[in-house]
């Protein structure tokens, strides 16, 4: 057994896990990642298409290039990279956090530190959590993992495809598909709407001609042995339309269906878990409900961007500075979504500094507006262009904007979307 | 695979497994075909894994006494073959005085079978037996000695065991004939491959019936009767600390809420008759059946748990108790058919019952002298404290690489399952459950991918889910003449 004594743990060497950790090495604290993969980056590393980094480094880089600007600087750095290594457990003691680990190299170890920063990003839903009925053949495939197959693996999942679901992960696998030789016969999307972004939708289906079906479900899927075909059946206001069911032949069904933030590790920690974005509820420092564990990136809450991952990471590092530098506690006050809103993370906000907040819509319209109210009264007004659930909003509060005076503990800030 | 065999059985579910485990205790050449690529992947790997409790079939029957022999068998099974196995205790709900009057017959029932510690529980001693039973709940019945297992991994372990003590063991041996000479029978496998038996146990469930119709044995008729089923998240609040039953209908043991053997939580089966044994196809309608039937007894139970749902095909027979007979048509023919609920909890009974049926039919029975009941135990990365995987690790590294990490295998307990001729996803997944977590092997279907391909050699185009047809990759990127797979 191995016993690691350091200021920070950050599980995770992912995007978010890199981000933190530099901004915490940054400020002269010590601090380990553990990384459950053999190498940095995470998902990154299998997302070679191009479109990340656009705003953190204003280059289209595809997904390993953007991971290795994060790699460079974390080896560049004397940040300790513990790959390899799964945490199981995370326990609280009187001098801070002891975190166990597992690894084929170093057995266990016990990480003893003063804070921990949860990055472990998110997993596919599946086909068991949409509830797909039919025959269970092989050749049914989250897109994630037909991704790993393809770029990494080097595999074909299959030759004719039909794609469930418009996420961007499943646009990015119909032009990959198409690309390496398959034939992409449809994506099915249960929405009125498309989920991913609309830069995917015209690069990735329409460009290739790949019909999508909006408001359609797969309501059945057949094939004894590998998937023989599907059923796929329109919607009107949620019901299903049987009569106008349609067949499509295919040997392969895509599932790209929504991310959860993988967060058992902070279940069993005892963290308040939001149920809206399934991540941890946190404080305007990034702070979940035990106190000296953090979270960021995926594990928070779904980013549609890498980029916005980044920048909410390296926040986080600076917010674990200043946690383990700072003796007092910050007053804090309620943050919570209004109207037309899924969520806003963080749940809290503070009024001595800026507060960038994230959320996503629950509507899609061309021109809205963020509405801002603190305790009922309505304190300020932005345009928005374009708003549609799939794409996440970010708002900054400035600090000139809130006078602690008009705050007291009850005080609530509420941010609704008017369209 | 060679010579005469002295028993072979047909079908390698829980029954045949189990049959030929007990058998390999004695001094016989027995060989055990299965027209899967692997063990249990028929009836047994879609089974609910219950121990039943003894009081749901009268005294009378057959079903009943093999059912309370075998409940009482499995904890001596459990310290032998190391597969998982709780007695939680079952509970049977009434909601009404008509429900509570199933119940005292069931109660009756137990009595009459010797069930173990049964009970009838008013209101409050079955809330505190179980405060997530819907509060509703009248009263009803206790029985401590049901439980849980895992069925497949049950199946796997006897086989294992029958293998070490030199059953062999033929996968992907399909029955299509059979020729019979003086003394013997010759069984032929789709394939081409034969092989010479004296004696054979008709052990093939959903398709008992058509291999009694090879050997121009008895006529009899094998339904599949359907039962579909949802597993949920090892993290939902519905999973109870005992299996919950409702009252019963004159079908079926109802829709139960079941806290599997490795806790997760099962609701269902459907109980629907079908023509077709191949059709474990799964639908909309049974799921909201299931749903509403579950949360009738546990309100917490919910579809945002779901991670999967899979259906299986129970074996029905004409009348209301299990077919286990010496052929009365055929010599050296034993019928082992119809073997639906409580099956699994009768096993090891069944095959105690088989075993005297074939001494009694003249089979020579001698015990073997070396025959070892126990297999090698594989520990396993989540049940082990802390400082014993700091020990694994140290002995085997392979113990320190999570693999699966919704259930937290390790890739030493998928090399186990692999070199115990698992070679297929399904095979690994039921021997280990890694796959059969909250991700449904999203992150980790291709490091088994490769753990298989490394350890037997065969290439990541050769791999299937569960053999034949089932492949999971057809060619390498890049290779764009198609290869015709179909």
């Amino acid at each position: 057994m191995k016993t690691i004594k350091r200021d920070v743990l950050v599980i995770g060497g992912g995007s978010a896990g890199m981000a933190a950790a530099a901004e915490i090495r940054g400020r002269n604290h010590t601090v380990a990642i553990v990384e459950r993969d053999n190498l940095l980056g995470g998902i990154l590393n299998q997302c070679i298409h191009n479109g990340f980094g656009l705003h953190r480094f204003k280059e289209e880089l595809t997904g390993p290039e953007y991971a290795e600007r994060y790699t460079e600087i974390i080896e560049d750095s004397d940040i300790e990279v513990f790959t390899g290594t799964t945490v199981t457990e995370i326990e609280k003691n009187d001098e801070g956090k002891k975190v166990y680990a597992f690894s084929a190299h170093h057995g266990m170890i016990v990480f003893q530190v003063r804070a921990v920063v949860l990055a472990m990003g998110c997993r596919e839903r599946n086909r068991g959590n949409i509830g797909t009925p039919g025959t269970r053949p092989a050749g049914v495939y989250t897109a994630g993992l037909a991704q790993r197959l393809v770029n990494m693996e080097g595999l074909m999942p299959g030759s004719k495809c039909v794609i469930v679901g418009s996420g961007d992960i499943g646009l990015i696998m119909a032009r990959r598909m198409s690309w390496v030789g398959a034939d992409v016969r449809a994506v099915v999307e249960i929405q009125p709407y498309p989920a991913g972004l609309t830069r995917n939708i015209v690069q990735c289906l329409n460009d290739f001609n790949i019909p999508l079906h909006l408001s359609h479900v797969v309501s059945k899927i057949y094939g004894k042995d590998r998937v023989e075909g599907v059923d796929i059946t329109p919607l009107r206001d949620g019901i299903e339309l049987t009569e106008e069911t349609f067949h499509i032949e295919c040997d392969t069904l895509l599932l790209s269906v929504g991310l959860i933030p993988d967060n058992e590790i902070a279940r069993k920690a005892g963290i308040d878990i939001n149920p809206e974005t399934n991540g941890p509820l946190v404080d305007s420092s990034l702070m979940t409900s035990v106190r000296g564990i953090f979270a960021c990136g995926n594990v928070l809450h779904v980013h549609d961007l890498v980029d916005y991952v980044s920048e909410e990471s390296h926040r986080c590092g600076a917010f674990v500075c200043d946690y383990l530098e700072s003796q007092s506690e910050e007053r804090q006050f309620r943050m919570i979504p209004g109207s037309n809103l899924k969520y806003v993370i963080p749940n809290r906000f503070r009024a001595d500094r800026d507060n960038h907040f994230y959320m996503r819509s629950l509507i899609v319209r061309n021109h809205a507006e963020l509405v801002l109210t603190l305790d009922g009264k309505e304190m300020g007004r932005k345009k928005l262009r374009h708003i549609q659930p799939s794409e996440m909003i970010s708002f900054t509060l400035k600090e000139k904007d809130l006078q602690l005076s008009d705050l007291n503990n009850d005080s609530t800030l509420e941010i609704s979307l008017v369209g | 695979m060679s010579g005469l065999f002295d028993v072979t059985i047909i079908g390698a579910g829980v029954i045949g497994s189990a049959i030929a485990r007990k058998l390999s205790s004695y001094d016989l050449k027995i060989a055990l075909v299965e027209k899967e690529c692997d063990v249990s992947f028929g009836v047994s790997k879609a089974n609910s894994g219950i121990i039943h409790g003894g009081f749901h079939h009268d005294s009378t029957t057959l079903k009943s006494r093999l059912e309370v022999k075998g409940n009482l068998m499995f904890d001596q099974l459990k310290e032998e073959l190391h597969f998982p196995f709780h007695r939680c205790g079952i509970l049977v709900a009434a909601f009404n005085n008509d429900e509570m009057r199933t119940v005292e017959k069931l109660y009756q029932n137990g009595v009459n079978n010797k069930a173990i510690g049964i009970e009838l529980c008013n209101h409050e001693r079955i809330l505190n037996l179980e405060p997530k039973l819907n509060r509703d709940v009248v009263g009803g019945l206790y029985a401590p000695g049901g439980g849980i297992i895992e069925p497949y991994r049950f199946v796997f372990s006897l086989v294992e065991s029958a293998k070490k003590n030199g059953v062999e063991l033929l996968t992907d041996f399909k029955v299509t004939g059979r020729v019979e000479t003086d003394d013997r029978y010759r069984l032929e496998s789709a394939d081409g491959r034969s092989i010479e038996s004296k004696w054979v146990v008709n052990a093939a469930g959903l398709y008992s019936d058509e291999i009694s119709r090879i050997f121009e044995a008895e006529d009899f008729t094998i339904t599949p009767r359907k039962g579909e089923e949802f597993l949920l998240d090892r993290n939902a609040s519905a999973f109870t600390s005992k299996v919950i039953f409702p009252a019963p209908s004159h079908v079926s043991k109802g829709m139960l809420v079941i806290p599997t053997a490795e806790g997760t939580t099962m609701v269902g089966p459907t109980a629907q008759m079908v023509d077709d044994k191949q059709d474990a196809s799964t639908s909309k309608a049974n799921f909201q059946a299931i749903f509403s039937s579950a949360r009738r007894l546990v309100p917490a139970v919910s579809e945002r748990d779901i991670i999967t749902s899979f259906t299986g095909l129970r074996p029905t027979i004409e009348g209301d108790d299990f077919y286990i007979e010496a052929s009365s048509i055929k010599p050296r023919f034993v019928q082992v058919a119809g073997i639906q609920s409580p099956g699994l909890t009768a096993a090891p009974a069944i095959a105690d019952h088989v075993k005297d049926i074939l001494k009694v039919e003249g089979l020579s029975l001698s015990e073997k002298p070396g025959y070892d009941p126990y297999i090698e135990d594989v520990p396993r990365f989540r049940n082990s404290s802390k400082e014993e995987l700091d020990a694994l690790i140290a002995e085997n590294p392979a113990y320190g690489e999570v693999i699966c990490r919704c259930e937290n295998i390790s890739e030493a307990e998928i090399v186990a399952a692999v070199r115990q001729g698992h070679d297929t996803l399904d095979g690994v997944k039921f021997y280990t459950r890694a796959m059969m977590g909250r991700c449904q092997g999203g992150f980790c279907t291709h490091k088994i991918m490769k753990i298989i391909s490394r350890e037997t050699g065969m290439s990541m185009d050769e791999l299937t889910k569960r053999g034949g047809g089932s492949w999971l990759v057809n060619k390498k990127v890049g290779d764009f003449a198609l290869r015709d797979r179909a």
